[in-house]
């Protein structure tokens, strides 16, 4: 590493600039030798995010006098000696996770204005390892959708191209890392919502398996699906992350108590013997050109490293989306009950309390939560339960059953992400189910529970990032990342920067 | 009335006296004194992002219950939500148990009025969330005190087995006292920690079956229970002499004008949209967490009636002293002194429980009188020991004691009301009252026995009451012999 003292110094703005560049483990070193200041690179994202968020809008709040504070207090820490693994990194968060004292909207209209009391328990893993928090990152509202599109304040542009989306629902997140406006941000991913917009815009972004990560103040879409997870330009920068925000919390009963591995170690331990499974079902018809042939590629290049490759069956993938469509709306329709008026957030005040409600829902919510909370009654109500909600069950386990099978076979599973690139806006939006389609490879390891991971393996004809998806079994991050981190020493593709910040 | 068959089922909502909620570490208080919203929570309030962690001590209470309900406990329970608007419900869904409750299929004995014995069964009891408490203060406007959201609740459910109020008073107390004596509900209906619920139909003699039923909320003492009952009986048996039909109802009950208001009508069954809680995690119920819960539970009010039986009481006196917890406790203290069961029974039963309607003090306040089971067993003991007679406990010294408490033998000695038993004091007393009331004493000798009761009063009221009654009523008989021979 180069002795600081020797490094000539630039003219500030292509010195900012070179600060909005590093990877967040290229940060954390720079940090850790005194060679730039929390308050430097701080100051630096803040500098990125006031020149290219008014064309990118990822943010909905830039905490900026909060970032610096906790810029100086990191220096200041650091200088009296004290380490975190992340002190001092300026990271954002996907505004669908609860920050004490920020507001926190989900992007919807119903809870503009709330301010929690306190923190999910990924934010204060953070916030207590060190991070310097920029802001509130724009998404779907109530994480329900695939472009960042339903947002209830508006839309987010992919940096690649600012006329396509930039996935979603975590489209703010995967926006905002990927035009170097935070180091690192974290998602959430309930049917494909981290790994989607990873994979729309070039970055390394790991939704862990169900129970990895505590779901404590992550606002909840659908409770048995919901995980929160890391989007970051490298995939080292994502397992330093994972290691800071996995673990169990006794405030999720549904949070694990297994050991979390070491993964910066786990990562570098290489394919060679790695068990690499094709699923049958992922490979189909609809699938874009050059996303089966980027996919393709990868997958002979894992094999090249050491790796083995073979096909597994996955037959029940075709009810996936079907099943996840009414888990996740019926526990929904529950979770979205609480947005009533009545102690936070819109108050629409009609004449009597049932009106109220009425005129509040109404006001509040956009079509797309509507038309999920109206799915979800419907998949719950007496009579239609039993051939609702009850039967997506049933395949649910038949679901997670195809996945235990493949995982007797095989260490990690590859395929796209998703079918095609990134759409323009307004290409899908008109057409809902056209929309679903987007997710159909990303929510059967929701509804099985395994993690799974977007790395970028190469760009469309249109320039456009694609994503490798790599799922492996529950709590078995340790593996996805040995697989992604192998594949990408190989390649640049994650170092390629969109023209927009270049 | 008697073509007609009552048929009632009752739901009871008791609350678990934990000291934190049943799904979060926010503490439990009392809900009748405590400031509005001063024991909330992030959870209690619904506040977005919040997940719920059981309780296992409310799970181990609702347990305790349904062991002494006679329930079985199936190996495992699962909380669901049940989904309704409300403001008194901030996550706008209650979390509660649905398809596999905590506790089943268990019953409870009730001791009818001419001495007969009645099984009710209980179809289920389960763990939920107590909801929050609205009050309307008019203007159209109504106040959330979310104090009582998330207290732990169990919901006890029996079977359509009670025929009438009478019945459903006495599982009602039963079921009270039940609480009360596993220590898990103090029984204080004025406070909500204890809600009832009847749900009300009647048949035909003619009827194969029970006609619609009715469902009467918000009963907030045994005795509104009661009245609502009858009354709500009465309305349907009326309904159906004239013609008309019964509608599915939800009911409210006036206690002032004493008569049903129905709230609202149900078109359709309630449509709660239940399913399993996915915040939750199945609760797995040992065989080995059964027994030690089993275990730890306290005499219960059969077992303790059954022994006081043994002791000498009569049933109808260990019934009573069993119905509250704190009466058996005062009366067990009592007896800690090594007091006689009988004669402490006797003057619980009778001087205290007098004092106590005169004053319409609830005998669940019984420990928290002046009169202390210690200085009431010392009292009976002065009496027992011939220091003092029993009516100079009854009228000179338990009057100071249930006003102002004390010690009973330093009242006796300030007050010189200890018994006079010396026969030559006593003697010579009944020489003058004999001297001066020659009309009796003629009376007796012509053979008129109870003119010796006029004597003997005289002769006590001489010795201000203080006589030993046995040494006055002795010396007077040989006395009047002398005088006869």
């Amino acid at each position: 590493m180069t002795d600081y003292k020797t490094i000539p110094t630039p003219r500030k703005e292509a010195c900012m600039s070179a600060l909005t560049d590093l990877s967040l483990t290229e940060a954390l070193a720079k940090l850790e030798s005194r060679e730039v200041s929390s308050l430097e690179l701080t100051q630096a994202h803040l500098q990125q995010i006031e020149r290219y968020d008014p064309q990118v809008q990822a943010y909905l709040t830039v905490s900026a006098d909060l970032a610096l504070e906790q810029a100086r207090a990191a220096d200041a820490a650091r200088a009296r000696g004290e380490s975190a693994p992340l002190l001092g990194a300026p990271l954002a968060i996907k505004d669908v996770l609860s920050t004490k004292g920020i507001e926190t909207t989900c992007a919807s209209k119903i809870l503009k204005g709330y301010v929690p009391v306190f923190n999910a328990t990924a934010v204060q893993r953070l916030l207590d390892a060190g991070m310097v928090m920029l802001g509130k990152l724009n998404m779907d509202e109530f994480a329900m959708g695939s472009s960042t599109e339903n947002s209830g304040f508006f839309l987010t542009r992919n940096p690649w191209n600012l006329d396509y989306v930039p996935g979603g629902s975590s489209g703010g997140s995967g926006a905002a890392v990927a035009a170097r406006m935070a180091l690192g941000a974290l998602g959430s991913d309930t049917g494909g919502s981290i790994r989607l917009p990873g994979s729309f815009c070039n970055l390394a972004a790991l939704k862990p398996s169900y129970g990895r990560v505590s779901r404590y103040g992550l606002i909840a879409y659908g409770s048995s699906l919901d995980q929160t997870g890391p989007m970051t330009r490298t995939v080292e920068d994502c397992a330093r992350i994972l290691q800071v925000i996995a673990g169990h919390d006794p405030l999720d009963s549904t949070s694990s108590k297994a050991p979390v591995p070491n993964y910066l170690d786990a990562m570098r331990q290489g394919v060679q013997g790695l068990r690499v499974g094709l699923p049958k079902q992922y490979f189909g018809e609809g699938l874009q050109r050059e996303v089966r042939e980027a996919v393709m590629q990868a997958v002979e290049e894992l094999e090249a490293m050491g790796a083995s490759v073979q096909d597994v069956d996955l037959p029940y993938s075709d009810y996936a989306l079907a099943v996840y469509y009414i888990i996740a709306t019926s526990e929904a329709s529950a979770n979205l009950a609480r947005y009533d008026g009545i102690r936070f957030g819109l108050r629409v005040e009609k004449g009597d309390m049932i009106a109220t409600y009425k005129a509040t829902r109404g006001a509040g919510f956009g079509d797309e939560v509507k038309r999920r909370i109206m799915l979800g009654t419907y998949a719950l109500s007496a009579g239609y339960y039993d051939a609702w909600y009850g039967k997506a069950q049933a395949v649910r386990t038949l679901i997670k059953r195809d996945f235990e099978r493949a995982f007797e076979q095989v260490d990690v599973l590859a395929a796209a992400v998703s079918p095609t690139t990134a759409f323009k806006f307004g290409e899908n939006s008109a057409d809902p189910l056209q929309m679903y389609l987007a997710d159909i490879l990303t929510v059967p390891a929701n509804l099985a529970g395994v993690c799974g991971m977007s790395v970028p393996c190469g760009f469309d004809d249109a320039g456009l990032p694609i994503g490798l998806q790599l799922l492996a079994p529950p709590m078995r991050e340790d593996t996805l990342l040995r697989a992604a981190y192998a594949y990408e020493q190989a390649h640049d593709w994650h170092a390629r920067k969109p023209a927009l910040v270049s | 009335m008697s073509d007609w068959k009552t048929i009632i089922g009752l739901e009871v909502h008791a609350e678990m006296l934990t000291e934190t909620k049943m799904f979060s570490a926010c503490p439990v208080v009392d809900s009748v004194t405590a400031d509005p919203n001063s024991a909330t929570d992030p959870l209690s309030l619904g506040m977005p992002g919040t997940l719920p962690v059981i309780n296992r001590r409310a799970m181990e209470y609702g347990m305790m219950v349904g062991l002494a309900l006679n329930c079985t406990i199936p190996p495992f329970n699962q909380f669901a939500r049940k989904n309704y608007f409300y403001p008194d419900l901030p996550k706008g869904y209650q979390i509660s148990q649905y398809d596999h409750p905590l506790a089943v299929d268990g019953y409870v004995d009730i001791e009818l009025e001419d001495g007969t014995t009645k099984r009710i069964r209980v179809r289920r009891a389960h763990m939920e969330e107590d909801t929050g408490k609205l009050s309307h203060v008019g203007g159209g406007a109504s106040l959330v005190d979310y104090n009582r959201s998330g207290v732990p609740l169990l919901e006890i459910v029996t079977e359509p087995d009670i025929n009438s109020s009478a019945e459903a008073e006495a599982y009602a107390r039963k079921l009270r006292a039940i609480l009360q004596f596993l220590g898990v509900n103090h029984g204080d209906m004025s406070k909500g920690v204890l809600r009832f619920e009847a749900n009300v139909s009647v048949m035909h003699k003619d009827d194969a079956q029970f006609r619609t039923r009715t469902e009467i909320k918000n009963l907030n003492s045994i005795r509104s229970m009661v009245r609502a009952i009858d009354a709500e009986v009465e309305r349907q048996i009326a309904l159906y002499k004239r013609g008309e039909m019964v509608k599915p109802a939800t009911l409210g009950w006036d206690e002032d004008n004493g008569r049903i208001i129905i709230q609202r009508y149900k078109e359709r069954p309630d449509e709660y949209r239940y399913f399993p809680e996915p915040d939750l995690p199945i609760v797995e119920v040992s065989r080995a967490w059964v027994e030690r819960v089993r275990a730890s539970l306290p005499e219960l009010p059969d077992a303790k009636r059954a022994r006081y039986v043994g002791l000498g009481l009569t049933p109808y006196d260990a019934r009573i002293l069993t119905m509250d917890r704190p009466v058996a406790e005062y009366y067990e203290a009592m007896l800690q002194t090594g007091l006689d069961a009988k004669t402490a029974a006797n003057w619980v039963t009778g001087d205290l429980f007098r004092l106590m309607n005169e004053a319409k003090i609830d005998r669940e306040a019984v420990n928290s009188l002046p009169l202390t089971a210690q200085a009431f067993a010392q009292l009976i003991q002065l009496v027992e020991r011939g220091t003092i007679n029993a009516a100079t406990a009854r009228k000179e010294v338990l009057p100071i004691l249930w006003a102002e408490g004390g010690d009973p033998a330093q009242i006796v000695e300030a007050r010189g009301l200890a018994q006079v038993s010396d026969p030559d004091l006593i003697g010579r007393v009944l020489d003058e009252v004999l001297a001066a009331d020659d009309d009796a004493v003629r009376s007796y000798l012509s053979g008129k026995e109870q003119a010796a009761n006029a004597l003997f009063g005289q002769a006590m009221k001489q010795l201000k009451g203080k006589g030993d009654p046995a040494v006055v009523r002795q010396l007077l008989t040989e006395k009047l012999q002398a005088k006869r021979g």
